[in-house]
């Protein structure tokens, strides 16, 4: 479509009449009137928001003022106050969900792989697994979290067993502990990591494989020279997937752990907001959690992220 | 790009899926940009420095006569309910007899947090939704301190008549102009008796090495810190402070720290005695009577030797509450000694309506004596609440608290 050509003196000169330039003026005007809702949704519902969290953040409580009476100001010493505070809340946040993540790669390729590539033969089988992958999602997110609550009991046969052959000490327990959180961290993200490599995988190239072995290269030789790096796309959605919301959440926490060792920051802020009822607490602290997710996040797209994500 | 798109859409679909959790995650996300957005609105914030300008909140029009209507928000498993019916009988026949509309719902599960949710509202006089709500004692007393509650016509609940006696001139509240009882209960000790079968007698005893890492204590500040000072042999209603409450709070992080309490939380330290998870700890005395009768009767509910304590959940009607009359009504309603009763009957908490006792003869012989619904001299010798906390105390004490908690 283009009528645009390089003169000899290296300017461009358009040959295009002056109707068509108005056509194509008016099209780019469409583009900019179509673009318009989005903004103003994304401005409503984002960029408000978070102007009005980060102001919130500075309000201050004035001397001898009413529980949940706040006045604007520029407070940032709640940023220092709620940081020093909270930071070893903030790190185990982090921690944790970086621990899930990882698990929960080491738990879903290979579930992934099963599905996408082995099965690939077996469309019905295959249907299955993928269905009984994403059947937990039919039931409560609580409801499946409290349930691991039973099975890590005290009482419960997990524990019992443990203790049984020693693993467990004889006064330990499972719930309470950074183990049952981690553990309900990785099972309820699990669908997160495996369905983007499942997705990934599916278009793998079998024939790819074939052509390595046909080169003499073991299967395991296979595996991390050809399908790893091709499944790379999947593994890092699945990984922003899972560790993302797997650092704000307070669910696992608040169910399975519940005590001073597994605290993350997401219960922290709940109950800034909702106990002490410290608005200006509650916004610093999401404030620093976003920021601190946004700088993580960019530092892996930079270190890890492929050209096709950015 | 396009990739960009095809993973979002995805993720769309994933959260969609999730349901509950996420639904009620987004309501926090929602409140918040709510309460956000009305800040912004009002441009000066929450409120004005000056709390004394919230005194002069104006109670909204009452509108009781054309709008047949009363909205009631309560704490959840407050109220009877007909499980094959799947409604609440007494409500229902309060509708019949009033010709009224109620709308009820179970939106209080913690003082604080319904607090926080309403707090902004209820400070510029706004209409919260509510026409009755329900709060303990000492939200009760803040609420009213603030001018959120607007003042009861005692010619519209002639049934007032049958509240107890003790409580018609409570503290912050004397002669009930804002706030009447719906139920109280009572703040003690409980143990599961077949596998603790030594028991408890004071708060102390829940630190012998056999409890360790089975103790359950409540994330409610006011419940938590006003026992364990009375463990230390101090009155609670007297004047104590920081020291106190300092020392107080030490016993409860030691205790978290070496192990020995397993969580400190909120309703649902049911599921972990009920587990097992928890063998002893502190409770609520209706809880444990609704526990024993679900689960087989396996705890053990008492007051401690060196004091327990009693607290009221109390209706008041919300400064921007527009069906007062109604509300009124209904308080009336419940009132009745035979509706209390019934109520009584299934909320197993203290029941506050003179004449109630009586009335369970007919409905269950069993509860009449029961000591956790009709008070007894044993228990009510043993029970005491807390002197009111200023402003300063309040916040300052609470934040400590949280931190100890871990939370």
């Amino acid at each position: 479509m283009s009528k645009m050509v390089m003169t000899k003196k290296g300017k461009i000169a358009d040959l295009r009449s002056a109707e068509e330039i108005k056509a194509e003026r008016r099209k780019g005007r469409t583009g900019v009137y179509l673009v318009v809702p989005g903004m103003l949704v994304l401005f409503l519902f984002f960029a408000l928001p978070v102007i009005v969290l980060l102001s919130m953040s500075l309000y201050a409580r004035p001397e001898g003022a009413e529980i949940g009476e706040f006045v604007p100001a520029l407070e940032f010493g709640n940023y220092v106050t709620v940081l020093s505070a909270y930071w070893s809340e903030l790190v185990r946040s982090f921690g944790f969900a970086l621990i899930a993540t990882v698990l929960a790669l080491l738990i879903g390729y290979p579930m992934a792989y099963l599905v996408a590539v082995r099965l690939r033969q077996h469309g019905l089988l295959q249907g299955i697994l993928l269905v009984l992958l994403i059947a937990p999602f039919f039931s409560s997110f609580i409801l499946r979290t409290q349930a691991w609550k039973q099975i890590l009991a005290d009482e419960g046969w997990v524990a019992q067993t443990l203790k049984l052959i020693a693993v467990l000490p004889a006064d330990g327990h499972l719930t309470a502990t950074p183990f049952a959180v981690v553990a309900g961290l990785t099972y309820n993200f699990l669908p997160f990591m495996v369905l983007p490599i499942y997705a990934n995988l599916g278009r793998l190239d079998t024939r790819l494989l074939e052509a390595s072995g046909d080169l003499y290269a073991s299967p395991m030789t296979s595996f991390f020279k050809v399908t790893l790096p091709l499944s790379a796309p999947g593994v890092f959605a699945g990984t922003l997937l899972t560790f993302i919301p797997a650092a704000g959440d307070y669910v696992n926490a608040a169910l399975l752990g519940n005590n001073r060792n597994t605290t993350m920051i997401g219960q922290v802020i709940d109950s800034r907001f909702f106990k002490v009822i410290d608005y200006p607490g509650a916004a610093a602290l999401s404030f620093i959690l976003m920021l601190s997710i946004l700088i993580l996040v960019t530092l892996y797209i930079r270190r890890f992220g492929t050209k096709e994500l950015m | 790009m396009s990739r960009q798109r095809a993973l979002n859409d995805q993720r769309m679909k994933l959260s969609q899926a999730i349901g509950h959790a996420q639904a009620s995650r987004r309501g926090v996300l929602a409140g918040a940009a709510g309460l956000a957005l009305a800040g912004l609105l009002t441009a000066c914030g929450t409120k004005g420095a000056n709390s004394s300008a919230t005194a002069s909140l104006a109670p909204a029009t009452d509108l009781s006569d054309t709008e047949k209507l009363v909205r009631w928000a309560n704490w959840t498993l407050y109220l009877d309910y007909d499980d094959k019916a799947k409604n609440y009988p007494t409500l229902q026949q309060f509708k019949k007899s009033s010709g009224l509309e109620v709308k009820y719902v179970e939106d209080i599960d913690s003082n604080d947090s319904y607090y926080g949710k309403v707090q902004s509202q209820l400070a510029a006089g706004q209409d919260i939704g509510q026409d009755l709500i329900v709060l303990t004692d000492w939200m009760t007393e803040r609420v009213m301190r603030l001018g959120y509650a607007q003042e009861l016509d005692h010619a519209n609940i002639p049934n007032i008549k049958n509240l107890l006696p003790a409580l018609k001139d409570v503290r912050f509240d004397p002669g009930r102009t804002k706030s009447l009882t719906w139920q109280s209960g009572y703040t003690g000790l409980v143990w599961n008796k077949e596998a603790f079968p030594k028991g408890l007698r004071n708060v102390e005893d829940l630190w012998s090495p056999e409890l360790k890492g089975r103790v359950t204590l409540l994330d409610e500040m006011r419940d938590t810190i006003p026992i364990l000072l009375l463990d230390q042999g101090i009155d609670i209603a007297g004047q104590w402070g920081q020291d106190e409450f300092a020392g107080a709070l030490e016993v409860l992080d030691e205790n978290i720290q070496n192990g020995q309490i397993r969580q400190v939380k909120g309703n649902s330290y049911k599921q972990d005695l009920i587990s097992g998870d928890a063998l002893a700890g502190i409770a609520y005395s209706g809880d444990i009577t609704q526990l024993n009768y679900e689960e087989g009767n396996k705890w053990e509910f008492i007051m401690p030797e060196r004091g327990g304590l009693i607290w009221s959940d109390n209706f008041t009607v919300p400064i921007g509450a527009t069906h007062k009359k109604n509300a009124e009504k209904l308080m009336d309603f419940y009132y009745q000694p035979d509706v209390a009763a019934e109520v009584a009957a299934y909320v197993n908490y203290l029941c506050p309506v003179v004449g109630a006792q009586q009335e369970m003869e007919k409905i269950d012989p069993d509860l009449v004596n029961d000591p956790l619904i009709f008070p007894t001299a044993e228990f009510l010798n043993n029970a005491s609440t807390e002197r009111e906390l200023s402003v300063e105390e309040e916040n300052d004490f609470q934040n400590q608290f949280q931190e100890v908690i871990g939370v």
